[in-house]
């Protein structure tokens, strides 16, 4: 079939320049472990938990989201290199498919994300974290929707504003309300009941309660099945707006 | 191979708050022949490029009707694609990439197998002599290696006409030249070459038609020679100090004349007759003469005579 034809070349060409990039690497693998690491020893304490494993049960799912949000998000800067060097409009008078340029490059994002939470859940096993493999797995498919959703946004919004200058503060605006009022770094549990009021308006919330929930063994919880189909609902209108931006874009 | 009907395209630019629309092609009908090096001729911001985007479906006209080789470019823009290569202005290479990858990616993107894409790449980089820098990344090219490998994108799949968008622009004159090699290969192996440029020798020399488009519009189309030879006979440029221009436009009233900054040209029926009587004119009006010069006019002159401008100052 031609779109998956098309979406892998355009994938295994993305794949293939990632993995030339030995800067991507230092950050992608380095940054995350750091941040397992630093919050380690405040974790159990702050989150006032009696074990290590349970703390890590909140705390990685929540980077783990964070991480997907974020790394989608800023995907948009490469692309407007793209656009800058004449390679997007060389791709457009091609036949190929408007689908696949967005998607082969959403999923190199889905892939390198993926890589990343493997890496974080390995090293957070040793931490004494426990989880069931079909969770964890479920888990992940919760993490490849949200940043398939980020990133595909973060290319469509790239291909309207066609500026680096422009992409940054609207990319930081978007993310910094969706990172406080999600609880991804730590469970509103405890905030007043208006902010938990304005956090169910979050679809990042649900994700990441869904994913929690999964983390702590509870495969039954609404918020599992919740999380999923909000996150596939929105990575679907996300990948079909930001196509017909790829169809459609001037220069 | 390419006919087009009253192509049309506006675009409107925000300046702060105001909307400024900005008729950037207005109106374009043009003839290209197969087989034949058609140049689009003219300055900065004409419109060259947005017609060229246009015939490459990049965008769509507002107004008017395309063939191009054969298929609508408003019905199917799809068979357009396939028939077509296109080069953009401002190249299409990644830094990271080398020459042999990109080939290859792009042979693939319009259908061809593994094998036969890395076949086609191999036989295109020979034939543009980058075989050697193949396997390089390109940001380690010069100006005009770079350049030829964006040609070399935009025909890998064989099309039967090829955009080539300022093909030559900022190459030092040597690449230039061996750009025209390769553009004239083209189309000996049967290709149809639709260029754009703003270099008069260029036109002059490479083209075997042109059309010159000043704002939006094609103000003459032939092939260089007769455009040329509808400006009836001969220009005089008188060289002066740049303080005599206005005496010397004051005495040669009679005739007509352009003024530029250090010199003037007189459009006359025949050189030799006229060359005393303006050498007499400017001597009885004192004007001090630094050099004269009998030329044919050159395709300057025919964009002068058409727009009122020089396409040089322009
Ligand atoms: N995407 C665009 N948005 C707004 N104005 C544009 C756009 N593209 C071209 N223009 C304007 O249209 C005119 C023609 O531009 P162009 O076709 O690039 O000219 P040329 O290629 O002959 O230099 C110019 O005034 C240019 O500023
Ligand atoms: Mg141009």
């Amino acid at each position: 079939m031609k779109l998956l034809r098309d979406t892998s070349l355009i994938f295994n060409r993305q794949m293939q320049l990632l993995l030339r990039n030995p800067v991507w690497i230092l950050v992608g693998v380095f940054q995350p472990v750091m941040y397992l690491l630093l919050f380690a020893p405040l974790l159990k304490p702050a989150l006032q938990v009696p074990t290590n494993a349970e703390a890590y049960e909140i705390f990685v799912p929540g980077l783990l989201v964070l991480l997907a949000i974020f790394g989608g998000l800023f995907q948009g800067f490469g692309l407007i290199a793209e656009l800058r060097a004449g390679v997007i409009e060389r791709s457009r008078v091609t036949p190929v498919s408007r689908l696949a340029l967005l998607l082969g490059r959403s999923l190199r994002d889905v892939v390198s994300l993926i890589a990343q939470a493997v890496i974080i859940t390995l090293l957070a096993l040793v931490f004494d974290l426990r989880v069931f493999l079909p969770n964890l797995l479920l888990a992940y498919l919760m993490l490849a929707l949200i940043s398939l959703m980020t990133s595909a946004v973060s290319y469509g919004v790239a291909l309207v504003v066609k500026s680096e200058d422009a992409l940054a503060p609207l990319m930081n605006t978007v993310a910094q309300p969706v990172l406080l009022l999600s609880g991804i770094l730590l469970p509103l549990t405890y905030a007043p009941g208006w902010l938990q009021g304005v956090a169910d308006w979050n679809p990042f919330s649900w994700a990441v309660n869904g994913t929690r929930a999964l983390f702590r063994g509870d495969l039954g919880a609404p918020d599992v099945w919740q999380g999923l189909l909000i996150m596939a609902v929105l990575a679907v209108l996300a990948v079909a707006w930001a196509a017909r931006e790829f169809a459609r874009s001037v220069r | 191979m390419i006919e087009t009907r009253g192509l049309r395209k506006s675009f409107v630019s925000r300046q702060g708050r105001e909307k400024k629309k900005v008729e950037a092609v207005r109106g374009v009908d043009l003839t290209v022949a197969e087989g034949e090096i058609f140049g689009f001729l003219g300055p900065n911001g004409a419109g060259k490029t947005t017609t060229l985007r246009m015939l490459a479906t990049l965008i769509v006209p507002d107004d008017g009707t395309a063939t191009i080789a054969g298929a609508d470019l408003r019905a199917d823009p799809g068979e357009v694609r396939r028939r077509i290569g296109y080069v953009a202005q401002g190249g299409s290479t990644w830094d990271d990439s080398t020459a042999r990858e990109e080939l290859v990616l792009q042979s693939r993107l319009y259908g061809a197998s593994k094998g036969d894409a890395l076949a086609r790449a191999a036989r295109v980089l020979e034939g543009f002599q980058l075989s050697e820098y193949a396997d390089r990344k390109c940001k380690t090219y010069s100006g005009g290696q770079r350049r030829r490998v964006d040609i070399a994108l935009g025909i890998i799949h064989e099309p039967k006409v090829v955009f080539l968008d300022e093909p030559t622009t900022g190459l030092d004159p040597q690449s230039r030249a061996h750009m025209w090699d390769e553009i004239r290969r083209l189309r000996a192996e049967g290709m149809t070459v639709f260029i754009t440029t703003h270099y008069l020798d260029e036109a002059d020399a490479l083209c075997d038609r042109i059309s010159i488009m000043d704002n939006g519009e094609i103000v003459a189309s032939g092939t260089p020679a007769e455009l040329k030879r509808e400006i009836s006979g001969d220009v005089v440029r008188v060289g002066l100090p740049v303080d005599a221009v206005p005496a010397a436009v004051e005495a040669l009233s009679s005739y007509k004349i352009e003024k530029y900054e250090d010199n003037v040209r007189l459009y006359v029926e025949d050189g030799a007759v006229a060359i005393p009587q303006i050498l007499r004119a400017l001597d009885a009006a004192g004007v001090p003469l630094g050099t004269i010069e009998l030329h044919r006019p050159s395709l300057d002159d025919v964009f002068l005579t058409k727009t009122g401008r020089s396409l040089r100052e322009s």
